[in-house]
């Protein structure tokens, strides 16, 4: 009976023992902490609020499933109101108090450039959201950054061009950065595409009427128009083109590849052609293409956390935080060993595209990040 | 090229039409009480903003959602006047048209955050078919635009010429005290200005929605260029501010289409400095003198 009972205690020391033990061992390793900088309110907050959203999901999802190599990981994510000089302040912290690791934004290439600076100085790895392509060129070797470059949509949409055999094409963007970049890509690139551009015009981002522009174009000799915005601005187009009766195809760019812009172009929006990340059409794409499991987690995901689609701005987050998650898985968390890991990563298919740094490149991404969609009964149909 | 102009002059009217619209609301409440209300946008994207929460979130009746937006919109119109500029009667103007910067400021912040930021779209009222007109194209909503408009400033006039209390705030903007020593109640026409001026405010946003979209933040742009009518019109709450809100739609129009489509917004705002340079009383009001 004694026997008994002193085995049976001997077993519960034991068990209590190894649990104090494995307990000990998830205290003695204190996490990784990683920083985020994102323009979670203010006028980006469009970009910052599901950027802050989906890298604190992906951070618990990986904690969740056992951290990196037993040792959890933490997210620091300060509000840069798409602020440089709040984005400086912030970065500041996350560098000298909180002793992240790594940096995950900012939002915006404004505030991107802002923290350049003080990143390179501090020797901390930082993989910005921002798509603004002063990021990643000249090459900074503590930058990185995951949204896909402006240039790599006009690429496509000059591609689809050539094969319809367009060659006079009208722009018409908006006077915003977005804009501005987007329309600097389209002119340098035109020659190479064989593409004359015949009218230029532009239109604010707060204007209420194009039909002034879009008469011009449709009296010029353009067979194609191109428009470089973000909502409201280009469903107002496609709008007022419907109006005029222009007759020309009309393309988009990626700034508008989300559900708010057909809803808001309503029936104008038919028959309209964009670039865009894959996200919007997840369910659509072969079960060949390389991202379809990234990219329908990270929707289902997404979707059961927030109520919301997953937008590309989620994504860009998304990838960040994945990107940072091999760094350290292969190399450690020292923030040396992360840069030259994020270098070195291959062929890692997020959900921007499929991500190839090396010393000369740290955007990544080639223009196969890019597909090209058509509206079609209010919905995104893939185009080959 | 003919038919290009037509064009450009076809969508300046509707836009000038806007602006008249939101410019006389300025110019009624400039007359009754001194002061440059800068909440007057704000009244405009009440009028779009509030039409489409009833109409999305409730699923009223597009006609009736327009009806509760017309009638919300007035009543913040009256509660602004009472609680902003009221109890400041003996502020200087200055002060109050800071004031109505604020109000304006804060109306802007409480929409934005119980209606979110996204841009939203409200159906046309009638089909959405492009008309044609000698070569140019007008959309059903534009005629709709411009007949409310004049009917809008059909009825004003009616009320300012011909109902007492018109011509009591006529008498108001006029000599305040000359209209009180006749008996004039001075501060309930100040009210009655304010509820008639947020009244077409959001009248202007809510036939506009359709075609423009609305968001919290439309009411600037379109407060200043309605402002920049009034200014045009010498601040009459008549004709000159229609001739003022039309001339600088047109305009623009014309500027975008024949000039640069980047000197837009700047067209509108070099005519308004230019008349407040050279023709400080309005391009149609002859300079007032001072008489002793």
């Amino acid at each position: 009976m004694t026997g008994k009972t002193g085995k049976s205690v001997k077993t519960a020391m034991l068990a209590l023992g190894l649990l104090l033990l494995t307990a000990a061992g998830a205290w003695s390793a204190p996490p990784i902490k990683i920083g985020g900088l994102f323009s979670i309110t203010g006028p980006a907050s469009f970009l910052g609020e599901p950027e802050r959203n989906t890298a604190q999901m992906v951070v618990n999802e990986i904690n969740a499933a056992g951290g990196i190599k037993g040792r959890k990981l933490q997210l620091i994510a300060y509000d840069t109101q798409g602020d440089a000089t709040r984005a400086v302040q912030a970065a500041t912290r996350l560098i000298k108090e909180d002793r992240v690791v790594a940096i995950v934004g900012p939002s915006t290439t404004g505030d991107t450039m802002a923290v350049i600076p003080l990143v390179q100085r501090a020797e901390i790895p930082l993989v910005s959201c921002a798509a603004g392509i002063r990021i990643t060129e000249p090459v900074k070797p503590w930058v990185f950054k995951t949204a896909q470059n402006d240039y790599l949509a006009v690429q496509r949409i000059y591609e689809h061009l050539t094969r319809k055999r367009i060659k006079r094409i009208a722009l018409l963007t908006v006077s915003d950065s977005f804009g501005s970049s987007g329309r600097e890509q389209l002119k340098s690139q035109a020659k190479r595409y064989g593409m004359e551009i015949v009218s230029d015009d532009t239109y604010g981002p707060k204007d209420t009427d194009m039909t002034p522009q879009l008469t011009k174009i449709r009296g010029g000799k353009a067979q194609a128009l191109i428009c470089w915005g973000t909502n409201p601005g280009p469903a107002l187009i496609a709008r007022n083109a419907k109006q005029l009766g222009v007759k020309l195809p009309l393309y988009m760019s990626h700034g508008v590849s989300s559900k708010k812009f057909i809803d808001l172009a309503g029936g104008a929006a038919e028959g309209i052609i964009l670039p865009s990340g894959r996200v919007l059409v997840a369910d659509l794409l072969p079960k060949s293409d390389k991202q379809k499991k990234a990219l329908l987690s990270f929707v289902r995901d997404y979707q059961k956390h927030f109520r919301a689609e997953g937008d590309h701005f989620g994504g860009h987050a998304w990838d960040a935080v994945m990107l940072l998650k091999g760094a350290i898985e292969r190399g450690g968390d020292s923030p040396a060993a992360i840069r030259n890991q994020l270098e070195k990563t291959r062929n890692f298919a997020g959900i921007g595209g499929i991500f190839s740094y090396s010393p000369t490149d740290h955007s990544g991404l080639t223009k196969d990040a890019f597909v090209m969609l058509e509206v079609r009964g209010k919905d995104w149909a893939l185009l080959k | 090229m003919a038919h290009q102009i037509l064009q450009y002059m076809l969508s300046g009217l509707s836009t000038g039409a806007i602006y008249s619209l939101i410019g006389i609301g300025f110019a009624i409440i400039y007359n009754s009480t001194g002061i440059i209300n800068f909440a007057q946008g704000e009244f405009v994207m009440l009028g779009g903003m509030l039409t489409y929460v009833f109409l999305a979130l409730f699923d009223f009746p597009l006609p009736a959602a327009m009806g509760l937006a017309v009638v919300l919109t007035t009543a913040v119109g009256v509660v602004f006047e009472r609680l902003a500029i009221r109890p400041l009667r003996n502020a200087t103007p200055l002060s109050l048209v800071i004031i109505t910067i604020g109000g304006s400021i804060l109306i802007r912040g409480i929409a934005m955050l119980q209606f979110g930021k996204d841009t939203h779209a409200i159906p046309a009222f009638s089909s959405n078919e492009p008309l044609t007109l000698a070569g140019a194209t007008v959309l059903p909503q534009h005629l709709w635009i411009l007949g409310i408009t004049l009917c809008i400033i059909a009825v004003n006039r009616f009320f300012f010429f011909h109902t007492i209390n018109g011509k009591a705030m006529r008498a108001c903007s006029h000599n305040r005290r000359a209209a009180s020593l006749v008996g004039i109640g001075v501060k309930r026409m100040v009210l009655i200005s304010f509820a008639i001026s947020s009244a077409m405010g959001s009248v202007a946003g809510i036939i506009t929605a359709p075609l423009t979209m609305t968001s919290y933040d439309v009411g600037i742009m379109l407060g200043l260029k309605g402002f920049c009518a009034a200014i045009i019109g010498g601040m009459s709450s008549g004709i000159g501010t229609v001739f003022g809100g039309l001339l600088l739609g047109v305009l623009e129009s014309l500027g975008a289409g024949l000039i640069s489509s980047g000197y837009k917004d700047a067209i509108a705002f070099i005519i308004l400095l230019l008349i407040l340079f050279i023709r400080p009383q309005g391009l149609f009001r002859k300079a007032e003198t001072e008489r002793v």
